[in-house]
C-alpha cells in the first residue's frame, strides 16, 4: 500500500495538451475518483501513472519513490481496464494467476491466492471457464480478481463499470466500495459518470480539458463547488444558472435579468454585493433545493416561473419551467401537485444559492475552496 | 453440408436445450444456401476429378493406360493393382526424393513461421525508429518476382558454396516466403487488442513472456495458415529446386518426377504413383493442422 502523488504532471500528444500541470496527492488507502467529461485527460493521467505512457513533464510518485522512468512491472500497481482485457485463451484461474506466476510465487501460494480472490468475488464455480463463456458482469469480476490477487500498492481502474447494464452497475459499484473497505488499498478510479464519482469516492478530483478543477469530498464538491464547471458537473439533475446584473438594494442585492428581478438575501446577497453595483453575476440553484410556493419569505430566494413540462419520476416530479426566458428545472415532491401551464413561485433558501463571477467562472463564496 | 450435419447432431443430442423455435425451417435454409453450395460443389469437383483420375491411374497396369481412359477401371475393379507402388518404393529413387523434399520443406516452413512471428511482433508491439520504413520495404519486397532473383542468387550461391545444396534451397525459400509471412502475421497481430498487451505488461510480463504467453497462443490460427501455405508452396516447388539442385545427387520429389517425364516419355506408372505419394503428405499436414483454424480466438477478451 502506498500514497500516490502527481507533481505538476504534464502529458502532451503532439500539440495536444492532454494533462496540464496536474498536482494531486492521493493518500495511502484512499479511494480517489478522477472524474470529468469525455476527453478531459482522465485516462491519460491514469496511464501515465501505470507507466503505459511516457510523461512530458513533472513527477509521479508511488509511496516516496519517483516512478517517472520505471516500467509498469516495477511500479507495483494493478489496473482494471474498461475493456477488461482478459486473456481470452486462458481460463479464469489462469487469468488471475498470470501475474503472480510471473513473479515466481510457489505453486501452493498461487493456488491459495487465486482461491481467496475467487471467494471474495464469488467466482469459485467459474475458474475453469474461458472469458468467452462468461457474462459481462462475470468478466468484470474476473478483471477485478486479476487485480486483487496481486496485492499491489495501488489499484488503477479506468471506467470498469461502463460496459455493464444499469442494474449491474449499481450492484458492482457497491461491491467495489466493499472491496476497498476490506482490502484498504489505495484506489485511483476514473469515470465520466458523476453519480459513480459521488457514490464511490472518498475524495473526488474533477478535471476539464486536462486541467484539475477541484478536489474534495463529495459533500464539499456538492455544497461548495469552486467554479461554474464543477457546479454544473456535480449533481443530477444539473444546477440551474441565471446570469444578471447586480443592483444594490439596502442590505441585499437585486439580480436584474431580462424583464425580471430576483432578490438575493443573506450570504448569497453579500457575495453578489461584493462585486459592486452593475456588475454581472451568475447564481446557481440546485433543482432539488426548490420548494413550490412556500409561505413566508425570510431567507428565501424566489423565482416566479411558468411550468412547461412535468416529468413523473415516482416519488418526485421533475418540473421544467421558464423564468425570464431561461429554463429552470426543479425536483419537487409529487405532493406539490404542479401542473403544466401553472404560474407559481419556486423558492430556495438563500444559504443554498451559489454565486459566481461569470467572467472568471470562479465561485464568489468567500469561504469556498480555491 | 457439414454445418447442416453438425446442427442435426447437436439437436438430436439428448437433453440439449437448443432453441429450435427461433431457427428458420430447414427447407428455407437449404434453399437460401443452395446457390453457394452448388458453386462450391462445382469447384470441388473440378479439382477432385483429375486427382481421383490420378489415383485410379496409379493403381492400373501401364498397358491399360494406353488402351483406355481411367474411368474404365471403375467398371473392372479387378484389373487394379498395387504393383506400381511396389515398383516405385522398391526403386529407391523416389523414396530418397521424398526424403529430400522433407529435408527442404520442414526447415523452410519452420524458419519462416518462427522468424515471421517474431518479426511481426517487433513490427506491431515494439517501438523503434524506422519501424514504418522497414514495413514499407517489406511490402515492396513482396512484389519482387522469384524468377527475377534466380540467376543472381545462383551466382551468389556459387561464390558461397551453397549452390547444389539443400541448405541453399532452404535459404532461398525462407527468404522468399518471409515478406508475405511477416505481412500476414503483422496484420493478424494488429487485430489483437492493445489492452491485452498492456494488461500483460502491468501484470509483470516482459516482451518474451508477452510473445510466448499472449501473442503466440492468440496467433495460432494465423500461424497454422501460414505454416500450411508455406509447406504446400515449398513441397510442390519445382522451379527453385530445378535451378539449384537440378544435377545434384539428391533431388526433391518434384524434380524426380519431372526427370521421369523427360527421360522416358510418359512413364505413367511411376509418375502417377509417385505424384500421389507426393500429394499425400501435404494432405496429412493440412488435415492435422485444420483444427487450429478456429474462429473467435479473441472472444471474451475485451467487452
Ligand atoms: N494516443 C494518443 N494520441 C494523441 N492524442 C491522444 C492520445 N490519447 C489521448 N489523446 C487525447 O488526449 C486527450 C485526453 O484523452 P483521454 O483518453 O485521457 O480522455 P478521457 O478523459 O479518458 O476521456 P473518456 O472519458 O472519453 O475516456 C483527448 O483530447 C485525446 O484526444
Ligand atoms: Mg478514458
Amino acid at each position: 500500500m502506498a500514497a500516490v502523488t502527481f507533481d505538476h504532471l504534464v502529458k502532451r500528444y503532439g500539440d495536444n495538451l492532454a494533462v496540464n500541470d496536474l498536482t494531486l496527492r492521493i493518500d495511502d488507502g484512499e479511494f480517489l475518483v478522477l472524474v470529468g467529461p469525455s476527453g478531459c485527460g482522465k485516462t491519460t493521467a491514469l496511464r501515465c501513472l501505470a507507466g503505459l505512457e511516457e510523461i512530458t513533464g513533472g513527477y509521479i510518485l508511488i509511496g516516496d519513490r519517483v516512478v517517472n522512468d520505471l516500467p509498469p512491472k516495477q511500479r507495483d500497481i494493478a489496473m482494471v481496464f474498461q475493456s477488461y482485457a482478459l486473456y481470452p485463451h486462458m481460463t479464469v484461474h489462469d487469468n488471475m494467476a498470470f501475474s503472480i506466476r510471473l513473479h515466481k510465487l510457489p505453486k501452493a501460494e498461487v493456488a491459495a491466492k487465486v482461491r481467496e480472490a475467487a471467494r471474495i468475488l464469488g467466482l469459485e464455480g467459474l475458474l475453469d471457464r474461458k472469458p468467452g463463456q462468461l457474462s459481462g458482469g462475470q468478466r468484470q469480476r474476473v478483471a477485478l480478481g486479476r487485480a486483487i490477487v496481486r496485492d499491489p500498492a495501488a489499484f488503477l481502474m479506468d471506467e470498469p463499470l461502463s460496459n455493464l447494464d444499469a442494474k449491474l452497475r449499481v450492484q458492482t459499484r457497491a461491491e467495489i466500495a466493499r472491496l476497498h473497505r476490506r482490502l484498504g488499498t489505495t484506489i485511483v478510479y476514473v469515470t465520466h459518470d458523476q453519480v459513480e464519482a459521488m457514490t464511490m469516492g472518498e475524495r473526488i478530483a474533477v478535471m476539464r480539458d486536462g486541467v484539475l478543477q477541484q478536489v474534495g469530498t463529495p459533500k464539499e464538491l456538492y455544497e461548495k463547488p469552486g467554479n461554474l464547471f464543477v457546479a454544473g458537473f456535480i449533481g443530477s439533475p444539473a444546477m440551474n444558472f441565471l446570469t444578471g446584473r447586480a443592483a444594490l438594494d439596502g442590505d441585499g442585492v437585486r439580480l436584474v435579468l431580462d424583464g425580471a428581478e430576483v432578490a438575493l438575501s443573506g450570504r448569497a446577497g453579500a457575495a453578489a454585493r461584493s462585486r459592486g453595483e452593475g456588475s454581472s453575476v451568475t447564481v446557481g440553484m440546485r433543482p432539488e433545493h426548490f420548494e413550490v410556493g412556500p409561505q413566508g419569505g425570510q431567507g428565501l430566494v424566489r423565482l416566479p416561473v411558468q411550468v412547461d413540462v412535468v416529468e413523473f419520476l415516482g416519488s418526485e416530479e421533475l418540473v421544467h419551467a421558464t423564468f425570464a426566458g431561461s429554463e429552470v428545472v426543479a425536483l419537487v415532491p409529487v405532493a406539490s401537485e404542479v401542473k403544466v401551464g401553472d404560474t407559481l413561485d419556486l423558492a430556495v433558501p438563500d444559504t443554498l444559492v451559489q454565486v459566481f463571477d461569470p467572467d472568471t467562472e470562479l465561485s464568489l463564496d468567500g469561504d469556498g475552496p480555491r | 453440408m457439414t454445418a447442416t450435419a453438425m446442427t442435426t447432431t447437436a439437436e438430436s443430442l439428448p437433453g440439449s436445450a437448443r432453441p429450435r423455435a427461433r431457427r428458420r425451417p430447414r427447407a428455407v435454409r437449404l434453399l437460401t444456401r443452395a446457390p453457394v453450395n452448388a458453386v462450391l460443389a462445382a469447384v470441388a469437383l473440378l479439382w477432385l476429378v483429375p486427382s481421383f483420375g490420378l489415383l485410379v491411374t496409379s493403381f492400373r497396369p501401364t498397358k491399360d493406360y494406353f488402351a483406355s481412359g481411367w474411368w474404365r477401371a471403375l467398371l473392372h475393379p479387378a484389373t487394379l493393382t498395387v504393383s506400381n507402388y511396389r515398383h516405385v518404393l522398391q526403386t529407391g529413387g523416389i523414396k530418397d526424393a521424398l526424403f529430400t523434399t522433407a529435408l527442404i520443406t520442414v526447415p523452410a516452413t519452420v524458419l519462416v513461421v518462427v522468424v515471421a512471428s517474431l518479426a511481426a511482433y517487433a513490427l506491431v508491439f515494439l517501438r523503434w525508429p524506422g519501424r514504418d520504413a522497414v514495413f514499407v520495404a517489406l511490402v515492396a519486397l513482396m512484389v519482387v518476382p522469384l524468377q527475377m532473383a534466380l540467376i543472381p542468387v545462383a551466382t551468389l550461391y556459387g561464390h558461397l558454396g551453397l549452390f547444389g545444396t539443400v541448405a541453399g534451397v532452404v535459404l532461398f525459400h525462407t527468404a522468399f516466403g518471409l515478406p508475405f509471412a511477416i505481412f500476414l502475421m503483422r496484420n493478424f497481430y494488429t487485430g489483437i487488442p492493445k489492452d491485452l498487451l498492456e494488461a500483460a505488461r502491468i501484470d509483470g510480463a516482459g516482451d518474451l513472456m508477452m510473445f510466448l504467453r499472449i501473442v503466440l497462443p492468440l496467433g495460432r490460427p494465423a500461424l497454422a495458415s501460414l505454416g500450411i501455405f508455406q509447406f504446400l508452396w515449398v513441397w510442390n516447388d519445382l522451379l527453385v529446386s530445378l535451378v539449384f539442385l537440378g544435377g545434384a545427387r539428391h533431388v526433391p520429389i518434384t524434380v524426380a518426377i519431372f526427370s521421369q517425364l523427360r527421360q522416358f516419355g510418359p512413364n505413367i506408372d511411376l509418375i502417377s504413383s509417385a505424384s500421389f505419394l507426393s500429394m499425400i503428405v501435404p494432405l496429412i499436414i493440412f488435415f492435422s493442422f485444420q483444427r487450429y483454424f478456429v474462429r473467435g480466438v479473441l472472444a471474451g477478451a475485451v467487452k
